[in-house]
């Protein structure tokens, strides 16, 4: 290749590579604007808003309704699941139990099926009752293509591409977060049930500030110029 | 054969295209204005994923989606190379004026006595230091970063301790609750391989603030005390320990469970040297290794530390952390002290380097390379595992290490005089799983540092390393282990666990009897992931690998050390004696992506301590 220099630059734009879908990045919101708050790069990176129905059969979207502004504790199964599954549930019904007067207040429990084609609104209605799950915690199904976005998005990804295809081999861990503060972390699903809970509140709002994230992160910044 | 399909060749073909025009822009040396007004640039200044720029659209934040990072270009070799800065101790004595109990009344984060080794407590040499974010550079390239830093450094200040003088570091917390994006204001702060009693080490679970337990939920300080004294003061060797279990390279660095990489990546670390009668920091004397005072430095001239860490950097230039990784992540954008492949210019003369890798996944293999002269075999001298001194130094052409292993080594830049080297990593790693197990020819790795022997002649009384001087011999490995026990490294969906459990800060997994031998076996049966392993308190001897005893050839792997590199399918058997202090320490992977997901355990040193062979 010739040596660029300022004039025959304009040039190298009509070569090929650089022609085709040139630009295209910076305008389909792939690169984030200067200025945009690390929440909102957070958002577009891990959560897209896809629409998701609840074993309740609520329609619902992905950030706008389940994650803004909340505590969330997630993790993907599904019902027909032998290996993993029946324990971590379990031990979630326990962390639900231990958190009770803040879960479905401030914090949510989601459980995101990784078969949407057999597990319906139903059936997970079903699985739910059958481990006596509480209010506040959503079982989670939607378009299959949606869920491997999801799944592809959140991380519950192994790279090994043989075994990312065996669903029994999926990815045990649960994510806990708190949206507005950006505070994300993961622990595995078959740890004590107090150790989850523990993790859980490591996302817990600070003392001094109300559950809004803003004023948290407006007084952090002031903290930061320090 | 790796079989390679026509979309992989055509990729292929677009990577290296878009490589050429990458570097064909710089070597342009096009400023902002031009390459904006081209439409190659973002508003913020940088270059945006233009198909032929960057081979393949960028997913958001700088990582593609299948978890490799495509940072900004920045120029090679245009930062300076920067020594770091030592940390001076307090003209005036703390105040409050530390204490034995934990003072959380005044603010005090610690919730268990300090166990004193010498009187009178506190110690005169006092430390003060603050965690804070401060704007930082790390290429001239990329806007100022918003780095999580011990007194405004990342690295953090460099202590330069000596054996048989105690200290007392007085931890500041005043990191903000706005993380921007990753990290979390709550912190434990490890000293990495020091002797060091249990509530001074900086266990991860003893971060602080910690707003779950009221005693210290406000706490705003945490007094480490570092006693500096030698292994089996108190035990074997009362009582001033043994001069063989003398160490070198520390470091120090955040360690809050389940937020390690993120604090860490932010910029949470430094070094701490620890010197003594043999290891002195003066060329003239003791060992002889190379290093001049220097008083207005604080550092000896010519023994230099360097801090080693990958980063990845998103569209708008600014430090990025794949959250939601839990394999291990990789950056495209080698880091030493802080700067993107600085230059450094040396004398013809022995430097000691003390190298550390700083994670928070890779592994690396160093070579020096002489781009004029890629068969030639640039040798060196390692001196050190893991910061102790090996009886003998050892010539090497190259070293490995993964994350958190340190190595000394001696390079005589006299037969290199008027010439240009680069400190090059050949060890071809491509995800956060480990290494592949290859090794790159020369200049087919990642250039990290420029070194230009370019500067004055300069005296060199240190001791040629060719002439074989002794340094430590290896403390016994003679005794019976009052217990074996047997540690699985694995991951089963997605969780990492060692014998099948997981971290958990009120588990106690094992009780190991102070004063006592113990032999421990880790397992790694997996052909695809390493784990770097990293025992906190005391140094092991690797009796056995895969059976065979440990040599040096063609890495050096006799020594003590503090983390064990299981490789791929490795078993290894190690010779510990726990001594002198009491107290709750971790075994964990150092991957710290690893390590934050639970890949850890929990022992406690008692005086009376259990037999578990698969705890």
């Amino acid at each position: 290749m010739k040596r660029i220099n300022r004039r025959n630059v304009i040039g190298m734009l009509g070569i090929a590579p650089l022609a085709a879908g040139s630009i295209a990045g910076a305008s389909t919101g792939n690169s984030n604007p200067e200025g945009s708050s690390s929440r909102e790069m957070i958002r577009d990176r891990y959560f897209p808003n896809v629409v998701l129905t609840t074993h309740e059969g609520k329609k619902v979207r992905f950030y706008d309704d389940l994650l803004k502004d909340k505590i969330v504790v997630i993790n993907m199964m599904y019902a027909d699941c032998e290996g993993v599954c029946p324990g971590i549930t379990a031990n979630l019904v326990k962390v639900q139990k231990a958190l009770e007067n803040r879960i479905g207040r401030d914090i949510f429990m989601y459980s995101i099926t990784l078969k949407p084609e057999q597990d319906s609104p139903k059936a997970l209605k079903e699985y739910a009752k059958m481990h006596g799950v509480k209010p506040g915690w959503a079982f989670l199904t939607g378009d299959p293509k949606d869920i491997e976005t999801l799944r592809r998005k959140l991380g519950f990804t192994n790279p090994d591409k043989e075994l990312d295809k065996d669903k029994s081999q999926h990815i045990g861990m649960v994510r806990y977060g708190n949206e507005p503060l950006t505070r994300w972390a993961a622990c595995p699903g078959m740890a004590n049930a107090s150790w989850i809970v523990e993790s859980v509140l490591f996302m817990d709002w600070p003392k001094t500030s109300k559950p809004d994230g803003e004023n948290a992160a407006r007084s952090g910044e002031k903290g930061a110029k320090k | 054969m790796a079989y390679i399909s026509k979309i992989n060749r055509k990729r292929e073909r677009e990577a290296l295209e878009a490589q050429k025009n990458r570097r064909e822009l710089i070597a342009a040396q096009l400023n902002r204005r031009d390459l904006m007004k081209m439409g190659l640039l973002t508003s913020a200044g940088y270059l945006i994923p233009v198909k032929g720029l960057s081979a393949r659209p960028l997913n958001t934040a700088g990582y593609f989606d299948d978890n490799t990072c495509q940072s900004p270009a920045t120029s090679a070799f245009t930062e300076a190379f920067t020594p770091q800065e030592v940390k001076f101790p307090e003209t005036n004595p703390l105040t409050p004026t530390p204490t034995i109990a934990p003072n959380n009344a005044a603010g005090e984060g610690r919730t268990r006595n300090h166990q004193v080794v010498t009187s009178p407590f506190p110690p005169t040499k006092q430390y003060r230091i603050v965690q804070q974010a401060a704007l930082k550079s790390v290429h001239a390239g990329l806007p100022l970063q918003t780095l999580w830093t011990f007194d405004g450094k990342s690295p953090g200040p460099l202590y330069i301790a000596r054996y048989g003088e105690p200290i007392l570091v007085r931890n500041v917390n005043n990191l903000p609750a706005n993380n921007g994006g990753f990290g979390i204001n709550q912190v434990s702060t490890h000293l990495h391989n020091g002797h060091t009693p249990s509530e001074s080490d900086g266990f991860p679970c003893d971060y602080f603030p910690n707003p779950q337990n009221p005693l210290i939920a406000n706490a705003t300080f945490y007094d480490h005390y570092y006693p500096n004294v030698l292994a089996g003061f108190n035990s074997t060797h009362a009582p001033n320990g043994d001069i063989n279990e003398s160490m070198s390279s520390l470091w120090y660095h955040d360690h809050r469970v389940d937020f390690t990489a993120q604090n860490v990546y932010k910029g949470l670390a430094g070094m701490y040297n620890l010197y003594n009668n043999f290891d002195t920091g003066d060329e003239t004397t003791g060992f002889r290794l190379p290093g001049v005072p220097n008083a207005t430095t604080g550092v000896p001239d010519f023994d230099v530390n360097m801090l080693f860490a990958d980063r990845c950097f998103d569209n708008n230039g600014l430090l990025f952390f794949d959250l939601f990784n839990l394999d291990g992540i990789l950056g495209d954008k080698f880091l030493v002290n802080g700067k993107i492949q600085p230059t450094m210019h040396v004398s013809p003369r022995r430097y000691r380097f003390r190298w550390l890798d700083g994670g928070p996944s890779r592994f690396y293999q160093f070579f020096l390379t002489d781009l004029t002269n890629l068969n030639a075999h640039n040798m060196f001298w390692q001196i050190s595992t893991d910061g102790n001194l090996i009886p003998f130094p050892v010539n090497v052409e190259s070293v490995r290490l993964g994350v958190a292993e340190r190595a000394d080594v001696i390079i005589d830049f006299a037969q290199y005089a008027g010439k240009t080297l680069y400190l090059e990593n050949r060890l071809e790693q491509d995800d956060g799983r480990g290494p592949t197990g290859n090794v790159l020819g020369p200049n087919q790795g990642d250039k990290i540092m420029k070194i230009v022997v370019d500067g004055p002649a300069v005296a060199d009384n240190s001791v040629n390393p060719a002439t074989n001087p002794h340094y430590y011999d290896l403390p016994s490995t003679a005794g019976t282990q009052r217990v074996t026990r047997t540690f699985k490294f694995e991951r089963g969906n997605g969780q990492w666990q060692i014998n099948g459990k997981f971290f958990d800060c009120n588990q106690i997994r094992f009780k190991v009897q102070r004063d006592s031998i113990e032999h421990w076996v880790l397992q790694n049966s997996s052909g695809g992931w390493q784990h770097p392993i990293h025992i906190h308190f005391e140094e092991f001897q690797t009796l056995l690998i895969n059976g065979q005893p440990p040599n040096n050839n063609p890495l050096v792997k006799v020594g003590r050390k503090d983390v064990f590199r299981l490789e791929h399918n490795t078993e290894a058997k190690l010779f510990f004696r726990f001594r002198d202090f009491l107290g709750r320490y971790p075994m964990h992977c150092h991957n710290t992506i690893h390590e934050d997901h639970a890949m850890m355990l929990r022992f406690d040193i008692e005086t009376v301590g259990d037999t578990k062979q698969n705890p």
